[in-house]
Parts: structure tokens; C-alpha cells; sequence
């Protein structure tokens, strides 16, 4: 086994493998680290910057900065959480963001971050975006929820490796786009899987809506990152 | 069709070339058709979305119908300080048509562009990628006249500029304007020299002498040269990269376009020092879109270098082997980012990565790769050929040797100056003939905005630090102008990746134009220089990181201009001016709008 790494976050002392992120080691040592772009098994592309850290002074995205020997890791101290709640807050004012008509309500992890960090109303202006819904075969794409992850991009590939997700255009402009002849061809659990890895309502699965009651989905109980803090 | 497929299969369906193929089969159609989208992407084994995300993303691919000529006409600040409007409205009157559209005729389709590194000759536009550059009213309406008879747009180009802008394989009007020659660009030079000195000595020798010289990076961010290299060759890996990153896009930067006109060997030559230095065999001139003129005369000099023993097999008798290959960009600021220009290089969209791992660790095609600027890889070939000591005698003890600025806006003398390092911008403003200056730009866009009170500041990595960027306004000039400029800039170059740079740039803009507006309070100058600070923070590259600058440096150091613009009676203030609002109604209706008070 090579040696551990030492690290301290909020002035807490921790262990961790080498090659591990700040992320994944703060969480082997209990400590959550808010994240929305990012997801278990996947590459992470450091593009939502919640997971924002401070690091001896400097700024870091915890989900793709790999952990070094002596870190000394700032995540729950008021500067990160405010600099935090406005990156949460920028994403409600740039989309089109209703919670109380949304089928992901309950099971967002946007809106579960906006309560576990207790945003009442984005600070900055909403700018009511002008976007489409499109409807493909078994799905559709809300583009007025979609936080451009790239969570669907990179999950769902085909078997040679052909995107069906992409991302088009640049800057505000910047969108999911589908391939529509691949996305025809979508497995029902190829349509859920993109649905589950969605962490809003961006993508949904036809005619399956509202399966599981308001009330018994996943953050209704507990706040977003409980079951990391719950380990230790 | 099959004018498509043959463009296929000449880059033998190699997914790096995505953006080669693309612009032959832009340049076959007149547009990137459907039918050409699912042609590639079949035949690179990519979807069709990928295919449509990489049009998507540069300025000069599109999926729509173009006219005969396409005008790209740059909305730079000294583009619009010369002129642009008149030309602008000058072109939309003879195209029948605004900017973003097509002539009803076809014959033109007119649309904005980001600076084109024409800066010192402003209004400049690309038509079908031949440069004009201070054009006017009567310059458009004869170039337009000249359209109308459907005469080649090389044909149009009447006077040459100077130097190798004559010749024959470039035949542009651009104009060099090298106003001041310094002793390391445009001192003495042989082609091939520094390299048959190089291949004498180990590659670690190089780079020691490299470090010695203490020679940083000219494109802005000022990393060590030498370190860098040294950095690149302890990766073990198969193969070794060399990029010269000749994306030059930084509004106001002009020098490597000059620079690849006058002194290509002794950048190519960089290349090869470079390319021995980290034991690379392949390099890389990655040229903006923009300077796509320059192409064949490059390959020229190439083949020349070639043909002299300097480049191919066996350089300088020496078993070294080494080849330079150009690829371009298709218009996309971003693509300055070295690990953006990397993904573009390989026929993807500009994006960039996220870092670590570095290029150097993991750069092109996931291999070690140096990513050096133009003038950098220039400066090297300089230093081994004069010696460490002779490049450290100039400059200042921590800036050695000298820096090529480009130098525009509001001066008699606009062009390249090579300076040494620690020249004031006070010096400066004599140098160039600059009257009555209200404020100096200093690296561009993403650089600072600077008041008199800044004047007596060096250019050097200590104080001003600098890609060379210099942009000169008077005391005519208005500042909100200019940061609008930038900020719009800035919206439109953005990759759209990460959420504060994606949506922050907007978010300040829009408090920004509040200000402007005369709609803002105290609390509102507090905000913005807040979420400006938050966006430099957590943004994922430079390109975010510095994208609040023109507000931040602007709210320093011109204040007061700012202040004469809020309300200072109220904290609150919305965006909303309800008698603006309504002022068109009661002109119609007649009606006098009185604002309802809560005592009335």
C-alpha cells in the first residue's frame, strides 16, 4: 500500500489514498462537499464549481483538483459558503427554475442544495431565458432546468463511444443537444439512467411521471450530503 | 456529395482533423449542409450532435446559407474608436440588410467578429478571409460596386502593405508599422545558426541556458521558459509535443502577426530548439483563424528551412529529426487558453481542460506537450544565439531582454514597438506620440485599465506584466464605452463551460448597463465589484478569471466616474424606470406621466 496522504479541512485532520480529489478524500473522511456537476463513476469536468474550496488562500474546484501531502482544505467557513450559495443562486436566476410544477421536485439536487445552503431568492435578477422543451421518442429535454452539467453527455454514449448528448453553441447560448437517430434508439433503462444521472428536470422520462409521491423521494427527509456526513 | 467524401478521405477520417474538414466543406458549399454533417460524422465514427457542437462553437464555421462574400467586419473598442459605425451602416446599406443576415441578392452575408489583429489599422474586416483594413464609407461602396460585377477578392486588394505583405503568396494590405526595432526581434539574425549551436549542446544544456536567461513567457501569463521545457521532457512518454501558440486574440494585440510576417524562421527555428529540448519530433504552429492569409507563405518558409537542412530529417546534419505542421484555428478567443488551443488542435471544440494535469504533463493527444507563444519561441532562438548574459544585460533583474507591445488607439505613432523591459508608460506615451491621454490599456481586455495616476508604472513581470497589449484613449474618450466594449467581448468569447463565467459575465454586464443608466445606488457599485470578485475566483480558466477585470480596474481606478452616475439619495433603486417606461405612451396619448407619491 503507498503511504496516505495528510490533509486537514475546517481544521480537521484527515487520511486519504493517493491519486484521490479533495472531494472523494474529504468525503472517505465524512466531510461533504457539496457537488452538482460532478457524479460517482464518472470523469469530472469541474464545470458547476459548488465544490469551489479555498486551499492555502486558493480557489479550487474539489471535484477535479487532486488532494496533495498538508493540505490545508477551507470548505465550511463563511467565505466558501457565500461564494457557494451565489454559484447555487446564478443557476436559478440564468434558468427557468419552478419548483412546485417540476416531476424532479424532491429528487433535484439544485433545489436540495438551495435548502440545505437556505436560499430564499437568488440575489441576482432572474433572466427568464427563452427556452424549448424538444421531445424525442422516449424523453424529453426541458432546456429551462438544464444547468449544462454534462452529466448526460458523458453517461450516456452509445457502445462505440458516439455521444447522444453534446453540448452546442457557447457562452448563455450554451445547450444540451441531442443526436436525434442515436436518442431513437434508447434502451428504456438507457432513458431512465440519463433521468436518475439528471440531477434536475431536465431530462424526463415519458410517461412514467410522478411514480414515487412528493413526500418519499430522496432529499424530502434529509438535506443533500447527509448520507456522507452519516458515515463517520 | 462526393466533393465531401474526397475532403474525408484526403485527412484519411482522422477525427483530429474535424475542423480541416469542416472548413473545406464550408468553403465547397458556402455552408456546412446536413447532408455534409452526417457524412462526417459517420465517416469519424462521431454522432451528429458532436459534429454540430464543434460547428457551433467557432465564429467562422456555420450550418446557415452564406452570401457570395462573407464580411466579417471586427467590433474591437479602436475599431469603433475609428470609424466602425459609418462602415457598418455603410455596408448594411449597400447588403440590404443588417449584420447576422444575408443580402436579399445573396451576394453578401455581413457579420461581427472579435478583434482580427488589425488593431493599428482599424475598421479592418475579413472578406472570404482577405483582409481590408482602415476602410470607410467610399472603400465600401467600391468594394461593394466591385462585388456587384462579381470580381475576386484578391482582385480588390489594390495597394500592398509593406515588407513580406508583397509577397506574392501573401499580397495583403496589411501594414507592418514596426515603429521601433529592438536588438532581440529585430536584431541580427541568420536562419539556421541557433540551431546548428543547439544540436552542439545536450538538450539539458539548452534548457539550462534557456533558464539562465531567465526568459518568461510573452503571451501574457509569464511562465519560465525553461522550466517549462524542463518540465515537458522529464514525462516519460513516447512522444513530445511542440505548440506555438500563434492564437494571438487578445483585443489589441497585433506584434506575432507581425512577427510571422517578418521573422517566421526565427520562430520556426524556436519551434526546432524547442522540439530538441523536450525531445519532440512534431510541432505544431497552431495560427488563428484570422491569419489564414499568412498560411502558404508560412509553408513556404517551411520548405525553404527544409530544403536548407534546418527542418525534416537529419537537421543540420545532426541525428535529430524534427517537422513543423500548421493547424488553424476557426475563431475562438478561448483557443488563447494553451489547454483549449490543445483541444482545438485536435478537432474538438475550444474548451478548456481542467488543470492538473498540465499540458506539459498531458497536453496534445494526451502527450507531454509545450505550449509556447510566438515571440517566445522567437526570443529563444535569439538567446542561443547571443548567449544568456548578452539577453540578461536588458531589462530589468527580475523582466530580462525586451518585449514587442502593440501599440493602438489615441497616438501618431500606432504599431509594434520592441522595448525593453522597465520602460514607464509614461516613456511610453512619449514614444508613440500619445496626446491628452485619458487612460492606458494594458494587456488587452483581460489586462487594466489605467489613470494618469498610473502612468509612472513599469512594464515589467514585477509591476506591469504584460502580453504587450497596449491600447491608448484620450480625454475625448468615454470609459463606459470602453468596458462595455470589453464586457460584450467577453459574453461573446466566453466557452460557456463553468457557471460563474457562463452566467456571471451576463449578471455584471446587466448591473453594469443599471449604472450606466443612472438607475444605480452605492449598494449597486458594492455588488458588482463583489460578484466580480466571486467570478475571478471560481471561474475554471483565465479567460473567467480575468473577464471582471474591465469593471474591477475601471472602479479603482476611475472611481469617480462611477459615483457621478449613482443615486446617492437612496439604497434601493430598481431597474425598472417606470417613467421611461411609459414616456412613449403619454406622447402618444398626450397624457403628462406623474410619478404617484405615497403623500399625495
Amino acid at each position: 500500500m503507498p503511504e496516505k496522504l495528510k490533509f486537514s479541512i475546517d481544521g480537521r485532520e484527515g487520511l486519504a489514498d493517493q491519486g484521490m480529489t479533495i472531494y472523494e478524500a474529504a468525503k472517505a473522511n465524512g466531510v461533504y462537499i457539496p457537488v452538482l456537476c460532478h457524479y460517482e463513476g464518472l470523469k469530472p469536468v469541474g464545470s458547476c464549481r459548488i465544490c469551489s474550496v479555498l486551499v492555502n488562500g486558493r480557489w479550487m474546484a474539489s471535484c477535479t483538483q487532486p488532494l496533495s501531502e498538508g493540505m490545508v482544505i477551507e470548505n465550511n467557513t463563511p467565505q466558501v459558503i457565500e461564494y457557494r450559495r451565489a454559484i447555487i443562486e446564478m443557476l436559478f436566476s440564468e434558468g427557468n427554475h419552478f419548483c412546485p410544477a417540476c416531476e424532479k421536485s424532491g429528487n433535484c439536487e439544485l433545489q436540495a442544495l438551495a435548502y440545505r445552503y437556505s436560499i430564499m431568492v437568488p440575489r441576482f435578477p432572474y433572466q427568464f431565458p427563452q427556452r424549448q422543451i424538444e421531445a424525442y421518442p422516449g424523453f424529453l429535454l426541458e432546456h429551462n432546468r438544464c444547468v449544462q452539467c454534462q452529466r448526460c453527455v458523458r453517461a450516456i454514449q452509445t457502445e462505440d463511444g458516439r455521444k447522444i448528448f453534446a453540448m452546442k453553441n457557447r457562452s448563455k447560448d450554451v445547450r444540451v443537444n441531442v443526436d436525434p437517430k442515436l436518442a431513437a434508439k434508447l434502451s428504456p433503462d438507457q432513458i431512465q439512467k440519463a433521468m436518475d444521472i439528471c440531477p434536475v428536470g431536465a431530462i424526463l422520462k415519458k410517461e412514467v411521471g410522478f411514480i414515487r409521491p412528493i413526500g418519499q423521494r430522496k432529499y424530502d427527509r434529509q438535506p443533500i450530503g447527509s448520507e456522507i456526513e452519516g458515515k463517520k | 456529395m462526393d466533393s465531401i467524401k474526397k475532403i474525408i478521405s484526403r485527412y484519411k477520417k482522422d477525427r483530429t482533423r474535424l475542423l480541416d474538414i469542416l472548413k473545406e466543406a464550408q468553403t465547397v458549399e458556402g455552408k456546412i449542409s446536413d447532408q455534409a454533417i452526417e457524412a462526417v460524422a459517420a465517416a469519424l465514427k462521431i454522432s451528429r450532435a458532436e459534429v454540430e457542437g464543434v460547428i457551433s462553437f467557432y465564429h467562422f464555421l456555420s450550418d446557415r446559407p452564406t452570401g457570395k462574400y462573407v464580411i466579417y467586419l471586427n467590433n474591437s473598442i479602436t475599431s469603433e474608436m475609428s470609424g466602425r459605425e459609418k462602415v457598418a451602416l455603410a455596408l448594411e446599406k449597400e447588403a440590404n440588410c443588417h449584420f447576422g443576415q444575408t443580402s436579399p441578392d445573396g451576394l453578401m452575408t455581413l457579420l461581427e467578429t472579435s478583434c482580427i489583429g488589425m488593431n493599428d489599422q482599424e475598421p479592418a474586416a475579413i472578406i472570404n478571409g482577405v483582409i481590408f483594413t482602415s476602410l470607410n464609407e467610399e472603400k465600401v461602396k467600391k468594394i461593394a460596386g466591385q462585388m456587384r460585377k462579381n470580381i475576386d477578392v484578391q482582385e480588390m486588394v489594390e495597394e500592398y502593405g509593406d515588407g513580406a505583405n508583397q509577397h506574392d503568396l501573401v499580397r495583403a494590405m496589411v501594414k507592418n508599422h514596426i515603429r521601433r526595432e529592438g536588438p532581440v526581434i529585430f536584431g541580427d539574425y541568420q536562419t539556421g545558426q541557433a540551431i546548428s549551436q543547439v544540436l552542439k549542446l545536450t538538450p539539458e544544456g539548452v534548457i539550462d541556458e534557456i533558464k539562465k536567461a531567465n526568459l518568461m513567457g510573452r503571451g501574457g501569463a509569464g511562465f519560465p521558459t525553461g522550466l517549462k521545457w524542463e518540465l515537458c521532457r522529464r514525462e516519460k512518454s513516447p512522444e513530445h509535443y511542440v505548440v506555438c501558440n500563434a492564437d494571438e486574440g487578445e483585443p489589441g494585440t497585433f506584434k506575432d502577426r507581425v512577427l510571422l510576417t517578418e521573422r517566421p524562421e526565427m520562430v520556426f527555428e524556436g519551434m526546432v530548439i524547442a522540439g530538441y529540448a523536450v525531445g519532440a519530433k512534431l510541432g505544431i504552429l497552431y495560427l488563428r483563424h484570422e491569419y489564414t492569409y499568412l498560411k502558404r507563405y508560412l509553408e513556404y518558409i517551411l520548405e525553404n528551412m527544409r530544403q536548407n537542412g534546418f527542418l525534416g530529417r537529419k537537421i543540420a546534419g545532426h541525428n535529430f529529426d524534427f517537422e513543423i505542421e500548421i493547424k488553424s484555428g476557426a475563431g475562438a478567443y478561448v483557443c488563447g487558453e494553451e489547454s483549449a488551443l490543445i483541444e482545438s488542435a485536435e478537432g474538438k471544440r475550444g474548451d478548456p481542460r481542467d488543470r492538473p494535469p498540465f499540458p506539459v504533463q498531458n497536453g496534445y493527444l494526451g502527450c507531454p506537450t509545450t505550449v509556447n507563444n510566438v515571440e517566445t519561441l522567437a526570443t529563444a532562438t535569439q538567446i542561443l544565439n547571443h548567449g544568456s548574459a548578452w539577453f540578461r544585460a536588458m531589462g530589468t533583474p527580475v523582466s530580462a531582454g525586451t518585449k514587442l507591445l502593440s501599440v493602438s488607439g489615441d497616438c501618431d505613432r500606432p504599431g509594434i514597438y520592441e522595448v525593453e523591459w522597465g520602460l514607464t508608460l509614461n516613456g511610453l506615451l512619449d514614444l508613440v506620440g500619445a496626446k491628452d491621454t485619458l487612460a492606458v490599456q494594458v494587456g488587452g481586455a483581460s489586462g487594466q485599465c489605467l489613470s494618469e495616476a498610473g502612468f509612472g508604472r513599469k512594464l515589467c513581470y514585477s509591476d506591469l506584466a504584460t502580453g504587450g497589449s497596449i491600447i491608448i484613449f484620450n480625454k475625448t474618450r468615454d470609459i463606459f464605452s470602453i468596458v462595455r466594449n470589453f464586457l460584450d467581448f467577453f459574453i461573446e468569447e466566453s466557452c460557456g463551460w463553468c457557471t460563474p463565467c457562463r452566467a456571471g459575465n451576463v449578471l455584471i454586464k446587466n448591473k453594469f448597463e443599471k449604472i450606466v443608466s443612472g438607475l444605480g445606488t452605492a449598494s449597486d457599485l458594492a455588488e458588482i465589484e463583489a460578484w466580480g470578485k466571486l467570478i475571478k475566483a471560481t471561474s475554471r480558466c483565465g479567460l473567467g478569471q480575468t473577464s471582471p477585470n474591465p469593471v474591477l480596474t475601471t472602479l479603482t481606478n476611475f472611481r469617480e466616474v462611477y459615483e457621478k452616475k449613482i443615486n446617492k439619495e437612496t439604497d434601493f433603486r430598481s431597474e425598472f424606470d417606470l417613467a421611461r417606461s411609459v414616456e412613449q405612451a403619454c406622447q402618444v396619448t398626450g397624457r403628462k406621466f406623474e410619478e404617484e407619491r405615497e403623500d399625495a
